[in-house]
């Protein structure tokens, strides 16, 4: 079981540390949102009496890199499933679950990876962690988050079978899941219905944890944060495991 | 000869479409099965249930005595498969790809590593151990996968379309292997194929499927007798008919379509 897990979690990382023009690439939405928001709207979210937004905004776009690099990594299964080595592992005498939780937590230790460049990224754009003590804590709210995502990303993908509900997914799950987080905008003095969606996202919490902990300003707390990470993680690792024993061909 | 592979009556719908209708045959240790039909006949269905990615509607399938619905991981350890579509890691090396299935399947290191040398040599990537498969041509990756699926000693080989693309140096190549293979461990190879010559040559049995049902079996001799056709292609038209059969641009096939975009 353990061998099976160590051995995909490897080839992930392998794969990860070989693709420097996807690293590259994935850096160009992060650059844009800190350029284009973080000093586009800086004067204005000051001017309203809210302090940086580049401070406030650094933190949701770790986010952002996180939540799109797990959730692509896990649906990369839909082509994986015909066309790539999956089939090969489904017929390997071992364990299905530990074949999900080798991918899950393989793809989510490359999207905190993502997420420790977008950090030393938003370093370079003259963020500054309110306390260097916490950047351990932080990357910890990183893993966890990207492992939610992996797991969701796999859960996903063994529902759907074909491009179109790939596009489908991304339009009405990833994008809203990202802006409705509060990884752009504070989630006080907002509508009610908003309050209640970013309530409901998942993503909120991995941004909140990262602002308690790298600037010092949670909204909901980091032990709520945490919590409830945890939970929705652990629902969705076990019903992409169950998904996973019965996935057919 | 015990039979390694026995079916009755195995049937599998999808949703209206009955692509196996209850075929029922049985391949004996050692031997070698080549399955015959036209595109859509329900060959890969078929194998599919036999290596359980699929389960059957209905029916029964014993693999070296093991039932793949009671008791997959035994039916897994028996066999290696080609499936018919690409099943390698691209962005891994050979080497790579053959490790991580040794791994899966529990071969220890020191075993592992002699066994994948030694298969490497036997399909000659050998001196490309080290590159990534997406530097592979077709046929060196069709010969990479069979070397993966012969790497734990399997008692069955399952090849669906292992051949396609491939030339005739390479094809050729490809049975001398499985030849010395058989000779060498006794080995069941169960495949399936386009070319009517392959099966001619290499199997000792054919069975002939057609819209999910099994038309016609026996050697090559038998088939050509029955039809009194001077080949086995004219006796396998005179069998099937020469309608081309109407794959609908499902979503399958729009799938297959992206992924060669994608240029992989
Ligand atoms: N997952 C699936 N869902 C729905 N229909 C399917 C599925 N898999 C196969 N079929 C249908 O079952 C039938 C048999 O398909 P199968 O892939 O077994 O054919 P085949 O004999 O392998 O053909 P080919 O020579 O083209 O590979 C076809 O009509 C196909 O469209
Ligand atoms: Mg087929």
């Amino acid at each position: 079981m353990l061998r099976t897990i160590w051995i995909m979690w490897l080839c992930e990382l392998k794969k990860f540390s070989r693709s420097r023009s996807r690293i590259i690439g994935s850096l160009g939405q992060p650059i844009l949102f800190l350029l284009a928001l973080g000093y586009g709207l800086g004067g204005v979210f000051q001017a309203a009496g809210q302090g940086s937004y580049l401070q406030f905004l650094a933190p949701g776009v770790i986010g952002m890199a996180i939540i799109f690099t797990s959730i692509f990594n896990g649906v990369q299964i839909i082509w994986d499933r015909r066309f790539g080595f999956l089939k090969e592992t489904l017929v390997a005498p071992v364990s299905r679950v530990a074949i999900m939780l080798g991918r899950t937590f393989g793809g989510a230790t490359v999207a905190t990876l993502q997420g420790c460049i977008v950090f030393v990224l938003t370093l370079a754009f003259g963020f500054h962690p309110y306390s260097w003590a916490f950047v351990i804590p932080a990357i910890l709210v990183m893993f966890l988050t990207a492992s939610l995502f992996s797991a969701f990303g796999i859960t996903v993908a063994s529902f759907v079978t074909d491009m179109q509900g790939f596009q489908l997914v991304l339009n009405f799950l990833v994008m809203p899941m990202f802006f409705l987080s509060g990884a752009l905008f504070p989630l006080t003095h907002i509508p009610l219905l908003l309050r209640v969606l970013a309530t409901i996202d998942p993503l909120s919490y991995g941004v909140d944890g990262m602002r308690a902990l790298l600037i010092n300003a949670p909204h909901f707390g980091i032990a709520t944060d945490v919590t409830v990470l945890l939970a929705i993680m652990i629902a969705f690792l076990s019903i992409g495991s169950y998904r996973f024993t019965k996935l057919e061909f | 000869m015990p039979n390694i592979i026995e079916v009755n009556d195995l049937k599998k719908t999808f949703g209206s479409v009955e692509a196996v209708k209850g075929i029922s045959f049985s391949v004996p240790q050692g031997a070698t099965f080549a399955f015959l039909g036209p595109n859509g006949a329900g060959k890969s269905t078929t194998i599919k249930m036999l290596t359980t990615l699929l389960r059957p509607t209905s029916g029964t399938i014993l693999i070296d005595d093991h039932d793949p619905a009671r008791d997959p991981d035994a039916v897994r350890r028996v066999f290696g498969i080609v499936f018919q579509d690409p099943s390698l890691d691209e962005d891994l090396t050979a080497w790579e790809n053959m490790e991580l299935h040794g791994v899966l399947y529990g071969i220890s290191r020191g075993t592992r590593r002699a066994r994948i040398s030694e298969l490497l040599a036997f399909v000659e990537i050998d001196d490309r151990r080290d590159s990534y498969v997406r530097e592979f041509s077709g046929g060196m990756k069709r010969r990479l996968e069979i070397a993966r699926g012969l790497l734990h000693h399997p008692k069955i080989i399952f090849l669906d379309e292992p051949t396609l693309g491939l030339d005739p140096q390479t094809r050729k190549r490809m049975w001398d292997h499985l030849g010395m293979l058989r000779e060498r461990e006794g080995i069941t190879i169960f495949f399936t194929t386009h070319y009517m010559d392959e099966a001619d040559r290499n199997a000792e049995t054919i069975a002939i499927i057609d819209h999910g049902s099994i038309v016609a079996s026996g050697t090559g001799e038998d088939l050509k007798r029955q039809t009194r056709k001077e080949s086995l292609e004219d006796a396998f038209l005179e069998l099937t008919g020469h309608d081309i059969r109407e794959e609908g641009a499902s979503g399958l096939d729009h799938l297959r379509m992206m992924h060669r975009m994608r240029g992989r």
